[in-house]
């Protein structure tokens, strides 16, 4: 469009179709905001409401109560579900670090685009299988149920994320650093091991953190290799229960005060992930702050 | 593929190693021998060519500044120097350089890159203290005690004129200082090593005129136990700074002179039109 300069009457910009698209953008954009921030804090409220009858010191500290009994607490599920993740993290967590290193500084052309996409695919089995497979693979030459296949199905499951994350972080290191450190005679694996990952290092920890958080709620592969258990589990080799299952079997059940824990159960497992994925933002955005002066 | 060095008419090459210099009280200066010796030097990325047959000497203690128009090959043949290019996938240089006497493809990378140190366009600091970030090299490769790497961390930075303005904060984040800051930092970390060489990419392009000033003071000081070689797209840096002016076009070195020579009364049209503006 050409606009003569000699007009008198300047054309008012922006023009009013555009105004009108913009509003309309904007309001709908933040609808869905709203929309999606008003779904967690409806969840967090409605679990807070429905088990909050249930949430009390014994809560946290007792064994589930027989049915028919009040009290009782869901102590061994807390710490069953802190084992699985602690085990699953010992095992993906190492994997998925060394893993997305190789992605992102060795590996090139077929190695790359085979991991890349087998990852990407691993990523997508469902954790229902994920269950089966550890239970073919673990529970079955040993008889019995236990925390291991358990953590050893949430380690396989946190592997994709863990790689894909570290591998992003790892490429979003400038190339302009990595040329730093070979231009003052590092080698390579020298400047990867001291310029490159320190520089990442927070987006890496930030990435695991919530690929935590993320298997930490999964339901599906516990049924069939941790299980469930009323009492502690000790040692790795037992049956354990964990928050999520214990949601699972208590909200199945036909008991009104399972019911309630179950209610509490979820807000505490929810509160736990919040926390943590809170928490791995403020690293990232502290080391962000570092990085950039 | 690297090709023996070839025995080459001296006359054919610049003319730098002919010219005797003057100091500039008048005393007769000695004649600089060659720093580096590049005899036929042809760069590929992929199928292009960025250098065609380059033939030139860069006089040892001496700032040798390389001009010309963007995509020319002046910093391709900077990055040869040190052998950074080679951690480019798909490149390929023929020909032949020498470091003072050796053939240079002939040293391991990391050996060659502690002689010839490099600093880049944008300051790189690492997500280290200032005092690691110089420390860095030192590290690498020496077992110095503790003492030693102090002294020589105060040393360079010291060098480099950046020790009175950070000395007070050696453990702080090196990205928490100025951009001339960090530039400088950038080679004070270089110079830690004491490079025979020094290797500067557009030091001075993301920064301000008086931090730009700050390191062309610095150069003069540096030339004294460095040689060094700057790529410049600002035509009075290199009249300010450089001892010799080479000129780049279409990856072809046009003339390379004494750095008044160039600017007064170059040899070439090419040239003559370059530093007066009439493209590039």
């Amino acid at each position: 469009m050409i606009v003569s300069r000699s007009s008198s009457n300047p054309p008012s910009y922006p023009p009013l179709s555009r105004k009108i698209v913009n509003y309309v953008m904007l309001s709908l954009t933040g609808l869905c905001t709203l929309l999606v921030v008003s779904v967690l804090l409806t969840i967090l409220v409605y679990l807070l409401w429905n088990g909050v009858h249930a949430l009390n010191l014994n809560f946290f500290t007792k064994l589930p109560a027989p049915v028919g009994q009040s009290g009782g607490g869901v102590s061994n599920a807390i710490i069953g579900t802190l084992k699985l993740l602690a085990l699953a993290s010992s095992i993906g967590v190492p994997i998925g670090l060394l893993g997305g290193i190789y992605l992102s500084e060795f590996a090139g052309g077929w190695s790359a685009f085979t991991v890349r996409y087998t990852t990407d695919l691993l990523n997508g089995v469902p954790s229902v299988v994920m269950g089966i497979f550890v239970y073919t693979l673990v529970v079955l030459p040993m008889h019995h149920f236990s925390t291991l296949a358990g953590g050893i199905a949430l380690g396989i499951m946190m592997i994709p994320i863990a790689l894909r994350s570290t591998e992003d972080f790892l490429r979003a290191v400038p190339r302009s650093l990595r040329e730093g450190g070979l231009a003052l005679g590092a080698s390579k694996s020298e400047t990867i091991f001291t310029i490159v990952i320190p520089a990442a290092i927070y987006g890496i920890i930030t990435g695991i953190m919530l690929d935590v958080a993320r298997v930490a709620g999964e339901t599906a592969p516990l049924l069939f290799t941790a299980f469930g258990n009323q009492f502690d589990s000790s040692g790795w080799l037992q049956p354990t229960s964990s928050l999520p299952v214990v949601i699972y079997n208590y909200a199945i059940s036909p008991y009104d005060e399972w019911h309630q824990q179950a209610w509490a159960a979820g807000f505490v497992l929810l509160s736990g992930l919040l926390v943590v994925s809170i928490v791995a933002r403020v690293i990232l955005a502290r080391g962000k702050k570092l990085s950039h002066g | 593929m690297k090709t023996l060095m070839k025995p080459f008419d001296l006359s054919q090459l610049s003319k730098a190693h002919e010219v005797r210099f003057a100091g500039s009280e008048g005393m007769e200066e000695q004649l600089p021998w060659p720093q580096f010796t590049v005899a036929d030097l042809n760069f590929f990325y992929g199928r292009q060519q960025a250098l065609k047959n380059i033939n030139l000497i860069v006089p040892n203690k001496r700032v040798t500044a390389f001009i010309g128009p963007s995509g020319c090959g002046k910093t391709t043949l900077l990055r040869t120097f040190n052998r950074m290019n080679e951690t480019v996938p798909g490149t390929r240089v023929e020909g032949s350089i020498r470091l003072g006497e050796k053939d240079l493809f002939s040293i391991p990378a990391t050996t060659l890159r502690r002689v010839v140190g490099m600093v880049f366009q944008k300051p790189t600091p690492f997500p280290k203290s200032i005092f690691e970030n110089v420390a860095y090299g030192l590290h690498l490769e020496h077992r110095l005690r503790r003492s030693e790497i102090a002294d020589k961390v105060e040393r360079s930075l010291r060098r480099a004129a950046l020790w009175d303005e950070v000395k007070d904060k050696l453990n702080q984040s090196a990205n928490g200082i100025s951009g001339g800051q960090q530039q400088r930092l950038c080679i004070a970390r270089a110079l830690a090593v004491d490079p025979e060489v020094l290797l500067l990419d557009e030091p001075c392009s993301a920064l301000d005129p008086i931090s730009t000033a700050k390191i062309e003071d610095l150069l003069f000081e540096l030339k004294k136990f460095c040689t060094i070689i700057i790529v410049t797209h600002n035509m009075l840096q290199a009249a300010r700074v450089a001892d010799y002016v080479g000129f780049f076009l279409s990856g072809e070195l046009i003339e390379l002179n004494r750095s008044k020579q160039i600017f007064q009364n170059p040899e070439k049209q090419e040239t003559q039109d370059y530093i007066t503006g009439r493209f590039g």
